[in-house]
């Protein structure tokens, strides 16, 4: 059973509803993290498990009890917030102690505790250090250090690193990862920076509008997205519309498009039952070949539009009978506009949504 | 320029109330005759003032403590959550300063003393608390809206009740804030009169009103030399607001 499940919650501020029946299981041990756009819910569904928002339906169930009702101060989760949220008025070891203090516990395992945490997080010599002093990253590791040195049942992460810069970003997920899984800490970890996320999580729940649309391995998130919403999301630019023809023995099928076109699609996606869907593809995965070139099937003529140039390669907005596609090509070679060409599209890069 | 006239007409007063208050006549006079501190050691004769000054210093005191007990949850629950009629609510706590001193003093008399006959002292107390709680609540409330929530909240995600947070968390970080808004309310009660005249009696009296009616009497510089004395307490307790967190604090 899993360690944590929201079963059916909703959250609504006023009239305007926020989250809508959403459920999600959490298994001992993961890093699981809420990925989409702003406004979406991410931090109200953090902050509902925190205990800080209240479900207006629905339940939260923690390690077998309903913890739906009870208050923030006895839930024992950890909590990063995106500013930090260190209390001015203490010391860096009065920080950390703080959680500590609150459970009673002696003065001489409290010392024990925060020294070792401090040692954790690189900070150990900065002990009697007012935040003031802090650097940014300093700043986050203490904040980490004070959630996880009381040693929480959940540790609750949004968007931690949001405030640093890019280089700093990286080190300090890679050492969050490492500590979470050293620690073998349960966490939720919000972030609206793909890469971050792909490379911390076990899964990665990506949420639309108070919904969670998917929630798999950050592959699976990444190659086989299964809504459209989801493959825009991570980077599937362009969709067309396909009518099933034709199922092929060994998988995958041949499909129509809006224009009498037909593609062959190697994985159906779970789709194998729908008649209508869409094909997702990425710019990159698009080939662009001369007028006329390649075979009958997965080509689509088109006029090459505008272009822009992206340092890797040259991005082209090409005009075709079934509508506009992003497509990216070589930076070597420039198309220039109203230049005739035909699109290659790969038959296995194609995923159904 | 201009500033400067108003800044003359402001502090010409002030030192000719210096001046005279240290002088040897018998009567207010500017430029003064000589120097003495007869007029300061003075002060201690006149019985009046000195239990005046007691009370006054008593009601002070109590008033704003009252008056912080109160003010400091009101602006607390004011800056902190949104309910319905919170502006409402505001405007109120408010209202004091915008009702006309005489006004506000009259209608405690009306109310306190005799309809409810309360006691003088008490009816005294209960009124400097009302007129000095807007001065705290304003000020709380600006040293509030500084304040970051989040810090609470991480503390009571560690483990802290919401009581115990507010006191360990939220207090210490608006310390300035709760010496500036004493110290204002202070000032205002001790000075006040327009509420105090109405609600003074037989025996009980602040010092200011006391001063008063001294000088309907007596026209000698002890009341100049009392003057002085008000003035120097004053600026002790406005250099403490300047070095606790800046005058600056109170033009916002
Ligand atoms: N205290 C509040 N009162 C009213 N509406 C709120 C409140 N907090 C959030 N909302 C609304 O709820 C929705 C979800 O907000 P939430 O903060 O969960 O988004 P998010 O996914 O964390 O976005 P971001 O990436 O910008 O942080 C938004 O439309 C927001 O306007
Ligand atoms: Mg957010």
């Amino acid at each position: 059973m899993a360690l944590l499940s929201l079963k059916n919650i909703s959250v609504a501020y006023g009239k305007n509803v926020v989250l809508k029946n959403l459920n999600l299981d959490v298994e001992k041990g993961e890093l699981v993290s809420l990925l989409g756009p702003s406004g979406c819910g991410k931090t109200t569904t953090l902050r509902l498990i925190g205990g800080f928002v209240e479900a207006k339906n629905g339940r939260f169930v923690f390690n077998g009890k309903d913890y739906t009702k009870i208050p923030v101060h006895k839930r024992n989760f950890g909590f990063v917030f995106q500013n930090y949220a260190l209390f001015p008025h203490l010391t860096v070891f009065d920080n950390v102690a703080f959680g500590l203090k609150q459970r009673n516990i002696p003065k001489n395992e409290i010392k024990k505790r925060v020294m070792e945490i401090l040692e954790t997080v690189g900070l150990k010599d900065y002990a009697d250090r007012s935040p003031r002093e802090l650097s940014g990253g300093q700043k986050q590791r203490v904040a980490l250090a004070r959630a996880l040195v009381i040693q929480p049942d959940l540790l609750l992460l949004d968007e931690p690193l949001s405030n640093l810069d890019a280089k700093l970003r990286v080190k300090m997920r890679l050492e969050i990862r490492k500590i979470q899984q050293e620690y073998n800490i349960t966490a939720i970890y919000v972030t609206h920076d793909q890469e971050e996320c792909f490379s911390i999580s076990d899964r990665v729940a990506v949420m639309n509008n108070g919904v969670i649309e998917q929630l798999d391995t950050p592959q699976k998130i990444y190659n086989l997205p299964r809504t459209e919403f989801v493959a825009n999301f991570v980077g599937f630019e362009n969709f067309i519309e396909l009518e099933l023809e034709a199922k092929e023995r060994g998988g995958g099928g041949f499909y129509k498009l809006k224009n009498g076109q037909r593609f062959k699609v190697t994985h159906f996606n779970g789709r194998e039952y729908e008649r209508y869907v869409k094909g997702a593809i990425r710019p990159e995965e698009i080939d662009i070949l001369n007028e006329g070139g390649g075979k009958e099937t997965n080509t689509l003529k088109g006029i090459i539009g505008i272009s822009t140039f992206l340092g890797k390669h040259y991005q082209y907005v090409v005009e075709t009978e079934v509508g506009r596609l992003l497509v990216n090509g070589s930076a070597h070679k420039r198309y220039e506009k109203g230049e005739r060409v035909t699109l290659y599209f790969p038959e296995d890069k194609i995923v159904l949504v | 320029m201009f500033a400067l006239l108003v800044y003359l007409f402001l502090i010409i007063p002030l030192i000719i109330i210096t001046g005279a208050a240290f002088g040897t006549d018998e009567y207010l006079r500017f430029p003064p005759q000589g120097f003495s501190l007869k007029w300061l050691a003075n002060i201690f004769e006149v019985e009046m003032f000195v239990r005046t000054f007691k009370i006054s210093l008593e009601i002070a005191v109590l008033g704003t403590v009252l008056a912080l007990l109160v003010g400091i949850p009101a602006a607390y629950g004011l800056s902190r959550y949104d309910f319905v009629g919170k502006n409402f609510l505001q405007g109120f706590f408010l209202s004091p300063v915008l009702v006309p001193g005489i006004v506000f003093g009259f209608s405690l008399l009306n109310f306190l003393i005799i309809k409810y006959e309360m006691p003088v002292y008490t009816s005294l107390l209960i009124g400097h608390t009302v007129i000095i709680m807007p001065y705290i609540i304003r000020v709380i409330s600006s040293s509030l809206e500084n304040f970051d929530y989040s810090i609470e909240e991480a503390a009571i995600s560690l483990g802290a009740s919401k009581v115990k947070t507010f006191f360990v968390i939220v207090l210490p970080n608006i310390t300035s804030g709760v010496i500036a808004a004493f110290i204002l309310a202070f000032i205002n009660s001790f000075n006040n009169v327009p509420v105090s005249i109405f609600l003074t009696g037989p025996g009980i009296s602040t010092l200011p009103i006391q001063m008063m009616s001294y000088v309907e009497y007596y026209f000698d510089p002890t009341i100049a030399a009392l003057s002085v004395v008000l003035m120097v307490m004053t600026i002790i307790l406005m250099f403490i607001i300047e070095k606790t967190l800046g005058l600056s604090y109170f033009a916002k």
